[in-house]
């Protein structure tokens, strides 16, 4: 396949899951943020939030203050932020055109018709939180959609592997960025602390990634700070975890592998990075530095994207 | 301005056969029902994206075409007819472009003056001597059409460059039978959807000598930003090639390859939708980002098909245009089946002092416009607009011909105020392969929307309607 047709699809798939995460992120924000004070203590949720998607830097240079308003426009509708959730879904749309012919009818009229329906949200904006609500949950169901049409139309060819390895990469490096913000409310000497205060801020982290009905699942436990470590990096039942996003990718390359008859680099360095991941435990981890691990996995994570990149997409 | 020719009614109040049952079943539809169907089609053509861009509008850049749900029909009989005349011009063309690029007879027998070819832009001297495959220049030919009476079709335009609007054929025709169906079971159509296959079947014929067994075909085009990609997207889609661009492609050793998720793959025939000047900045122009540089020695090396060949404008300029009729003649020794709208060329003096005298009554084309711009419409245009024109047309006569305003045949459209009249055109698509020329019956009708209007142009404000061809 073209490799230009390679990189659409694989970015589409990006834009599409980095649009759901924004959303969900804003969501727990706003759950936690409605909550009294005493609750979730003096952190500025909003700029967590700005954090979690790495654009703050940017952010500031248009706003002073990060407050629900500013932060809600510049994630959601801002033209100026690349990755606002509207450039996300426009950028989406304009990948989906231009591969057209590799996308099936279904996925194309998930993001079509997402796109035709939210034109009237660009130019009118949601003026009620019900109305934002409502536009946060539309984006979250038409990544849904996506990824259903996806899985259950597409042909089980590179063009499959490559879109969901744009889902995973992407997936991974949002997991890995809120755990990059947040991991200092993780660590296991603060357990004493304990209280209402950090479990708000759990159970936010976990609803940003759609896990906190897992946990419960997984672990049978009140919310402990290591066990969401645990769940968020090393469990691989966890779509959202980076160990399954790893076993993913490592499996759409080796696909792509066998197809082509040649592996390179990329398949290469997922498999290292997956290693680690199932070698690893939270105790290693903790010794380690949670903060330092994440620091290199980001780091890692990104390099792969490079390396795919390299390999197959220019 | 004769009275137009009405497809449907004979003067009198009889109906033309071809319409009778279309008469029937209007009369058992509500008004209320067709406007539902018409809302329900402007929907799907969203849902699917059929959309196309007008260059200079910031806002709304993607916009549909109206699509008018009232078939226009046509008898088997009077298609039989026009499928004689749109080969035998389109072999014409041919004819006249392999001589041009080559022998040059018809320059020698005086037919066609000189200058008109070799000061002509769109005449490229790098196609002297070149050979095409097979000696086919016009793979893909739109010839417009608009019909005056009975059996009178004459053309309007021939489009031997990158004509556009297949896919609206197509796409009309399904969408139609999506909504129509009880209308179609109480008619014999022709169908078109084999149009794809003939196309792919075509472009195959021409490949190079060096081409492998199976040939490899892509469909080049300008991008997403194009007017016409929704159809270049869909017609890659439908011939099962690969849809590239310029940036997608590289020539190595005089041979073209697209760059492939598993490295370079060569390509031997590309149907192109990018214009001559944008395809290799190496040859035309230098700004282009468009093109693939070296594409031109590619193709000087014989290693590549373009289809359409490069240099075909020099065939379907309106200042050839009005030597078409002579041109059928030189090459087939036959008479012109179709006509050709009387033509004065404002290059020659006589005709441009009659043209000056004439304005208010003319139509006038810049020879190398298209898509309905820069053209003056006598009749509709006002003391002001004709005069501005007047200094235009005097200043560069070479640049213009004029046509008397043509009677386009109307056709029962959708209007506000119900179903009314409109004029209509029609685009034929003309394949020539290594053996063969096929056209799949019918083509694109264009309508001009408003009331008297002559303009079907969609950039004007022109609507398009599904074609039918019976089978009798």
């Amino acid at each position: 396949m073209l490799s230009r047709t390679a990189e659409n699809l694989y970015w589409l798939a990006r834009y599409v899951e980095r649009a759901e995460y924004l959303a969900r992120t804003i969501d727990a924000t706003l759950r936690v943020t409605a909550l009294p004070a005493a609750y979730i203590g003096k952190t500025n949720e909003w700029d967590s939030a700005l954090l979690t998607a790495g654009v703050a830097a940017s952010f500031y240079q248009t706003y002073e203050e990060a407050n629900e308003h500013n932060v809600v426009d510049y994630l959601s509708f801002s033209v100026d932020n690349p990755s606002s959730i509207r450039n996300c879904i426009e950028a989406a749309r304009l990948n989906s055109r231009s591969v057209r012919t590799a996308l099936t009818s279904e996925m194309w009229d998930t993001i079509n018709s997402a796109w035709i329906e939210l034109q009237a949200v660009w130019s009118k904006g949601t003026s009620t939180r019900e109305d934002l609500a409502k536009f946060l949950r539309f984006v979250q169901e038409t990544s849904l959609r996506f990824d259903g049409s996806a899985y259950r139309t597409m042909l089980r060819n590179d063009a499959y592997w490559f879109s969901r390895m744009g889902v995973h990469l992407e997936r991974a490096d949002n997991t890995a960025r809120i755990l990059d913000v947040k991991y200092h409310v993780l660590l296991p000497e603060e357990e004493h602390v304990g209280g209402p205060l950090d479990f708000y801020q759990w159970s936010s982290i976990l609803r940003s990634v759609s896990a906190l009905t897992a946990y419960h699942w997984v672990y049978r436990e009140t919310l402990k700070p290591w066990l969401i470590a645990d769940l968020l990096i090393l469990n691989d039942t966890l779509p959202r975890s980076l160990a399954s996003c790893y076993g993913n990718l490592v499996r759409n390359l080796d696909q792509i592998g066998v197809a082509y008859g040649r592996q390179g680099p990329a398949q290469r360095h997922a498999r290292g990075i997956r290693n680690r991941l199932e070698h690893s435990n939270m105790n290693d981890i903790f010794q380690h530095g949670v903060h330092e691990f994440i620091q290199e996995f980001i780091t890692d994570n990104s390099r792969l994207g490079e390396i795919i990149t390299k390999q197959y997409l220019i | 301005m004769a009275v137009a020719f009405d497809e449907m009614n004979i003067p009198g109040g009889d109906l033309r056969p071809a319409y009778q049952e279309l008469a029937r079943w209007l009369k058992e539809t509500p008004p209320e029902a067709l406007e539902y169907r018409r809302q329900e089609a402007e929907l799907l053509f969203r849902r699917i994206g059929i959309t196309f861009a007008v260059y200079g509008e910031a806002e709304s850049t993607e916009r549909l075409i109206p699509f008018d749900v009232i078939p226009r029909i046509m008898s088997g009989k009077e298609w039989a007819l026009l499928e004689k005349g749109l080969k035998q011009r389109v072999r014409a063309l041919n004819m006249f472009l392999r001589d041009i690029y080559h022998g040059r007879d018809i320059l020698r027998a005086e037919i066609v003056p000189d200058d008109l070819i070799f000061q002509n832009p769109v005449f490229r001297p790098e196609m002297n001597g070149q050979q095409v495959p097979h000696d086919v220049y016009v793979h893909i030919a739109g010839i417009d059409i608009v019909r005056v009476d009975a059996n009178d079709f004459i053309v309007l335009e021939d489009n031997a460059r990158t004509p556009s609007g297949v896919s609206y054929m197509l796409e009309n025709r399904e969408i139609m039978m999506r909504l129509f169906p009880d209308l179609f079971a109480r008619h014999k159509v022709a169908p078109v959807e084999r149009y794809p296959d003939e196309l792919l079947s075509a472009l195959r014929s021409v490949a190079p000598l060096s081409a492998s067994g199976e040939p490899t075909v892509a469909l080049l085009t300008p991008g997403v930003y194009n007017s016409a990609y929704y159809e270049h997207s869909f017609l890659a889609d439908k011939l099962g090639i690969e849809l590239v661009e310029g940036r997608d492609l590289i020539v190595k050793n005089n041979e073209v390859f697209m760059r492939t998720t598993e490295g370079v793959k060569r390509v031997d025939v590309i149907y192109r939708r990018v214009d001559d000047d944008f395809l290799d900045p190496l040859t035309f122009r230098p700004d282009s980002a468009l093109g693939v540089p070296g594409l031109m020695s590619a193709y000087a090396a014989g290693n590549i098909t373009l289809a359409n060949a490069v240099g075909t404008g020099i065939a379907d300029d309106k200042a050839i245009y009005s030597y078409m009729p002579d041109i059928v003649k030189f090459y087939l020794g036959e008479e012109p089946i179709l006509k050709n709208v009387p033509t004065w060329r404002c290059r020659e003096p006589k005709d441009l002092a009659y043209v000056l005298d004439h304005l208010s009554e003319l139509v006038v084309k810049e020879v190398h416009g298209s898509g309905g711009y820069g053209m003056l419409i006598g009749p509709a245009a006002t003391k002001a607009t004709i005069e501005a024109f007047r200094e235009k047309l005097k200043r560069e006569p070479e640049g213009f011909i004029a046509q008397p305003t043509l009677a386009l045949s109307t056709c029962p459209t959708c209007t506000a105020s119900g179903l009314a009249p409109r004029h209509v055109d029609l685009r034929p698509f003309v394949l020539t392969g290594s053996k063969s020329t096929t056209i799949v019956p019918g083509g694109l009708t264009r309508v001009a929307l408003k009331e008297g209007s002559l303009v079907v142009n969609s950039s004007q404000g022109g609507g398009t309607k599904d074609t039918w061809i019976l089978d009798e």
